[in-house]
């Protein structure tokens, strides 16, 4: 150790020969730091103080160049999908199939939803499928007249069966340190066979079919809808309390002096929400019907939103939420900042396994029945798709419920549209996995470009 | 200032008196005392393998030494985990920041010790909070509190760790090689900022091997060599020859006039 200290210290001089090095990397940064703007400057930083709606338009602009893209690639994308299916088969914009659509999206929405609380956290939970499968079995089972649950009673003892499955696997990955890849692997695989077991066990089961009975709110969570005006009454009260929200949020911070978006800006989000949401009512108040007459939207869209909404919140606005994008970044960071990470990860995982939950009833609801047959393993990809697609990173640390709630749409789209132009499967799948890599590409893409610049 | 050599120039905010840790046959730290004088900035200086590390660890919690004792303002602490540095007011800054890049930097600033009000994140509070004391330590190169991280460069990422400290309430902030990565415009605005922390009354000990960093900034300097302290007290009876000195041999015969306290234990 004596004999090469006189090489490794670092006397004055070779301390200054350190730092006048060239360095490729610096000069950006020096550069940055030199020009040190006052406080005025700051906040007259574009993206953070823009006062018209010039400004913000030119600021988003910027932060789109810079691959902070949001969700514009995806809206793209659908966009490009529906004009392609539309070209193939002109029913695909019909008000019956735009319905059927959505309503086949969420189930994909709610997995991808919880897909990712896991991609937040740096994580994957290929459970997903199944735990929905398992969850809408036992709802369903303790449903049919062998059991003869009442609804409520059934749907919460499914969700929580789900929501134990997750604890469990959380538990297995913080206690014991496994991946997750592997112990949700191990789940995509066992959960298999507990399916199976639990088609073989519970009274009830027909073929291989549980049925669910056409009568009760399970089955009219898809198959019933809202009267029209009802829906126009939900509508309004939704667009009316986010505008509440939205302008009282942003008084608040400009009386505060706080950054906050221009009104301009808060005023055509809400008129493009409204818009869209008009929209959506009026599609799903057109007669549908082929025999009887069929309109309404069904409860199914509402209920999908106001758990989107709910999730939502719980990211952005509460400790929990804050946590997870905290550990997805860096759990060391976290751990150190005394964040309880392995209680965190836990609830990640349980939520995960509850949103799954909630998307099995989705789908029980829509065919009215569960089958043995039900492909847990294909959903789960699906699953990772529409989170992926919708803008979650598989390196954690990003994701947005909206993301799964557009990528969910898009997968429905996707599937939906290959259905009516009569794609065989095989067409189906390899045209799902096209769409994956495009999205997952795009993305890549413009991260890069960001990262670069 | 007067160098009486037994009696230190202020209060020590914390003493370390025969501190030892081992790792199985390797001694990290062989004894060291040194006693950390309130409000001031301390470097502790030493060559690759000197027990740097391994005595800031000590003193942030991360685990609890062999032998010797820890005087908290005078009083014997036992430091077991991070928490309980960190309860007393030791905030340690590691090399790698601990900053979350995806977050911005109210949000990080305030990881682990949110605002809620009604049960949810009160975001303006805290924001409102993070520029004032971004403002108080005069870190302006920011353009906005609501930047994440990942945008920042060395130096303000350093800054936003600093602040970080500076909220929590931190009475000993322990910053490792801080100025390690960073070029010369954001060494200078790091320094300023080491010098601004002292002057709000917070007690600084930075770990350096950059004697022009050292000099530029200190108050007091700590040699350490093979786990001892070889040299301890004000800047200014130091130069680089004698600190670089007693860093490869623990001892000089070059001590400035009216004393170097060059430390018995390290002979």
């Amino acid at each position: 150790m004596t004999s090469d200290q006189g090489g490794n210290v670092d006397s004055p001089t070779s301390g200054a020969d350190t730092r006048s090095e060239p360095n490729p990397v610096l000069p950006h940064g020096d550069n940055q730091d030199e020009a040190t703007p006052s406080l005025a400057d700051i906040a007259a930083a574009p993206d953070v103080l823009a006062d018209s709606l010039g400004e913000y338009v030119s600021a988003w602009v910027k932060r789109i160049r810079s691959g902070e893209s949001g969700a514009l690639p995806i809206l793209l994308g659908l966009v490009l999908i529906i004009i392609i299916f539309q070209v193939q088969q002109s029913r695909f914009l019909s008000a019956g199939n735009i319905v059927n659509l959505l309503v086949q999206a969420a189930f994909f929405v709610l997995l991808g939803l919880g897909e990712t609380f896991a991609l937040i956290l740096s994580e994957i939970d290929l459970s997903v499928g199944f735990v929905a499968g398992i969850g809408a079995t036992i709802t369903l089972a303790l449903l049919s007249p062998s059991y003869g649950w009442p609804w409520w009673a059934a749907v919460i003892v499914g969700l929580l069966a789900c929501a134990a499955l997750g604890a469990l696997q959380g538990l297995l990955i913080t206690r014991l340190h496994l991946p997750s890849f592997v112990v949700t692997l191990a789940s995509l695989l066992g959960l298999g066979g507990v399916l199976i077991f639990l088609f073989d066990s519970f009274h009830g089961t027909v073929g291989g079919v549980i049925s669910l009975p056409t009568t009760g709110p399970l089955y009219n969570l898809v198959n019933g809808n809202m009267s029209t005006a009802a829906s126009w009454i939900a509508l309004v009260v939704a667009v009316g309390l986010y505008a509440l929200v939205t302008i009282t949020r942003n008084t608040r911070r400009r009386a505060r002096n706080l950054s906050a978006p221009p009104l301009s800006i808060t005023l055509l989000t809400i008129v493009v929400a409204g818009v869209a949401g008009a929209l959506l009512v009026i599609v799903c108040n057109i007669n549908r019907g082929i025999l009887v007459p069929l309109s309404g939207v069904p409860w199914v869209l509402p209920i999908v939103v106001l758990i989107v909404v709910g999730w939502t919140l719980l990211l952005s606005k509460t400790r929990t939420g804050r946590y997870m994008y905290a550990i997805g970044a860096s759990p060391e960071a976290a751990r150190r900042a005394g964040i309880r990470v392995q209680w965190i990860r836990t609830v990640a995982f349980t939520l995960s396994a509850f949103t799954a939950g909630l998307g099995g009833l989705m789908y029980a609801s829509r065919l009215g029945s569960i089958s043995v047959g039900y492909d847990g393993s294909t959903y789960v990809l699906y699953a990772v798709a529409a989170a992926v697609i919708g803008g979650a990173s598989l390196f954690g640390g990003y994701g947005k419920a909206v993301h799964a709630l557009l990528g969910g749409v898009l997968i429905a789209a996707v599937v939906n549209g290959l259905a009516l132009i009569g794609v065989s499967t095989a067409g189906e799948e390899i045209a799902t996995a096209l769409v994956l890599l495009a999205a997952v590409t795009v993305d890549s893409l413009v991260r890069r470009r960001g990262s670069k610049a | 200032m007067s160098t009486d050599g037994s009696d230190p120039d202020g209060t020590p905010l914390i003493e370390l008196r025969g501190l030892k840790k081992s790792f199985g046959a390797v001694q990290a730290v062989a004894g060291v005392d040194l006693k950390i004088i309130k409000g001031m900035v301390t470097a502790l200086a030493g060559d690759n393998g000197a027990g740097k590390s391994s005595l800031i660890k000590t003193i942030s919690g991360l685990w609890e030494q062999d032998e010797g004792e820890i005087l908290w303002e005078g009083k014997p602490v036992r430091l077991r985990s991070p928490k309980d540095s960190e309860a007393l007011g030791i905030t340690t800054i590691y090399q790698d920041l601990a900053l979350c890049d995806n977050l911005d930097i109210v949000q990080n600033m305030f990881l682990g010790h949110e605002v809620l009000r009604h049960f949810t994140l009160d975001e303006g509070s805290m924001e409102i909070t993070a520029k004032k004391i971004l403002a108080e330590l005069e870190v302006t190169t920011v353009r906005s509190v609501r930047q994440p991280v990942a945008s920042l460069s060395g130096g303000q990422r350093q800054s936003v760790a600093v602040a970080k400290a500076v909220m929590s309430n931190a009475k000993l902030v322990i910053m490792d090689e801080p100025t390690a990565a960073l070029g010369v415009s954001q060494t200078a605005q790091v320094l300023a900022l080491i010098k601004r922390l002292a002057e709000g009354g917070v007690t600084v000990l930075m770990i350096s091997h950059n004697l022009i960093d050292i000099f530029e900034v200190a108050d007091r300097i700590a040699v350490l060599r093979l786990g001892r302290i070889v040299a301890d007290g004000p800047i200014d009876t130091f130069d680089s020859s004698v600190v670089v000195d007693y860093m490869t041999t623990g001892r000089s015969d070059r001590a400035l006039t009216g004393g170097a306290t060059g430390n018995a234990s390290g002979q």
